[in-house]
């Protein structure tokens, strides 16, 4: 008996054999368009800003699980209704909308993210690495972010003092790094997500305020890690091209210098 | 294996009341300890050498510290009592989202309105009671943030209103006046041992209020 190949339509949520004849039950191929309609039904949209690493360790995630996006540039000097629409509470970038329903706060997209396309987990498993993890995300986010924003406005003794805070904090990621492949482990993973931040972003800072302490000399562990971590594809949506971000970076301090005086 | 649970902890801190009501709600056994905050001691250095503050959950032996951190921490070890955070992706997004916006806003807001006067302190007030009219507005028509049950929302606001006495009395203001709805939110959720037991007496911050602002020179 010939074989029949049966095209079942994205209509048709049943796998099963076809029986053609009666006595013999008949091969069936078939394809079910219905995996690729559901995929292609997940809308998922990023509204983003190019300078913001808070925006691209979204990316990144995003990347890292192959999950197709539409990214939307917003002009912070300008933002789109849909911006406010979608974070009326803190009308910031990055957010993340999946079918319409808006997640704001880049460390609770991520969790969303983790928890929602399972594959390549980006958070570990046991609960208390998954605590150590939340602790030095926010380690990172409110303490070596904030002083680095403290450090870029100030000048004089309150520069140096921040400057040294930020050693400080960086010398704890250091030790934090210690022995291990990267923060989250063997594979990259959720903190490391949290620390590209440190992989372009960082140093274009350093070069743009005219401070030379991020180096391979004083953080040889954290400068192995962004060798090995900017090999890795993914990570290319975090770099930030460094002409057009120094200059973006001396523009707004130029801004926030006037505003001041 | 018998769990060993130790909470460092001071009493009118709202961010160790959310750690004793997690455990209270969950119903886990666990050893509370008063720390001295100005003479610090040694177990708390070591378990929170990072930022040197309570409170710090140390389970067996390993801590976890940051209160947000620690509700979660117990929310994911003890999954079975009392869910504090939803199932749902989405639904966990967003109790975490205002989990974060009050730890962004209240705590420092609270602190401008007792530590500042004038203008500041206006501008305090003022932006104090927008966040609780937003909290309002997630609020909405449920009893709890968390919907018919104490909820993870729920858990990381209500310590404050321990300090809305104090907050009220500095800054000469009425916060139910113009937030009657998150005032009964409140005393519903009072209604719970597990929240009753956690929270100090409103007096009672006042009072260490009125210390603290007396220690540091604040009129």
């Amino acid at each position: 008996m010939a074989e029949i190949h049966v095209i079942i339509s994205s209509c048709d949520r049943n796998v099963g054999i076809a029986t053609a004849l009666r006595r013999k039950p008949v091969l069936v191929n078939f394809t079910s368009k219905l995996e690729q309609t559901m995929a292609d039904e997940d809308e998922v949209k990023l509204f983003g800003m190019w300078a913001s690493p808070y925006s691209r360790r979204v990316e990144l995630a995003l990347k890292l699980k192959g999950i197709p996006y539409e990214y939307v540039e917003e002009d912070l000097s300008s933002k789109s209704c849909l911006l406010l629409k979608y974070n009326p509470v803190h009308q910031k970038i990055p957010v993340l909308v999946h079918n319409g329903k808006p997640i704001a706060e880049s460390l609770v997209i991520l969790e969303y993210i983790d928890e929602t396309w399972t594959n390549n987990p980006i958070l570990p498993q046991d609960p208390y690495d998954r605590a150590m993890a939340r602790f030095w995300a926010k380690f990172i986010d409110e303490k070596l972010l904030m002083t680095t924003r403290k450090a870029s406005v100030a000048s004089g003794k309150e520069k140096e003092q921040a400057i040294e805070e930020i050693t400080e904090q960086l010398k704890l990621l250091e030790s934090e790094l210690q022995g291990k492949e990267y923060f989250s482990g063997p594979s990259i993973g959720y903190l490391d997500i949290v620390a590209s931040v440190l992989v372009f972003w960082f140093g274009n800072l350093q070069e743009a305020l005219g401070v030379d302490m991020f180096t391979k000399e004083k953080f040889p562990i954290i400068f192995g890690w962004i060798g090995k971590v900017a090999e890795i594809d993914a990570v290319e949506v975090c770099r930030i091209p460094k002409e057009k971000h120094l200059e973006y970076i001396r523009t707004r301090l130029e801004a926030f210098k006037s505003a001041s005086k | 294996m018998a769990d060993e649970l130790v909470l460092l902890d001071f009493w009118p801190s709202p961010f160790g009341m959310r750690v004793r009501i997690a455990l209270a709600e969950k119903g886990i056994k666990h050893e509370y300890r008063e720390e001295d905050l100005r003479n610090k001691s040694a177990l708390l250095l070591q378990m929170n050498p990072v930022h040197k503050k309570i409170p710090v959950l140390i389970h067996n032996g390993k801590p976890v510290c940051e209160s947000l951190i620690q509700v979660q921490y117990i929310d994911e070890v003890w999954h079975d009592q009392a869910p504090l955070l939803p199932s749902d992706p989405y639904q966990r997004a967003i109790a975490r989202f205002w989990a974060d916006f009050v730890d962004k806003k209240i705590y420092e807001l609270g602190r401008k309105i007792w530590t500042t006067k004038g203008e500041e302190q206006e501008t305090g007030k003022k932006e104090f009671i927008e966040c609780l009219k937003l909290l309002e507005g997630e609020l909405g028509d449920k009893p709890y943030f968390g919907g018919e049950n104490l909820g993870y929302v729920d858990v990381v606001l209500v310590p404050f209103y321990s300090w809305f006495l104090a907050y009220e009395k500095c800054g000469n203001f009425s916060i139910e006046a113009e937030c009657p709805k998150l005032i009964a939110w409140a005393q519903r959720c009072l209604q719970k041992e597990s929240v009753s037991k956690s929270l100090p007496d409103q007096e009672k911050v006042y009072g260490f209020v009125l210390q603290l602002k007396k220690i540091f020179g604040i009129e």
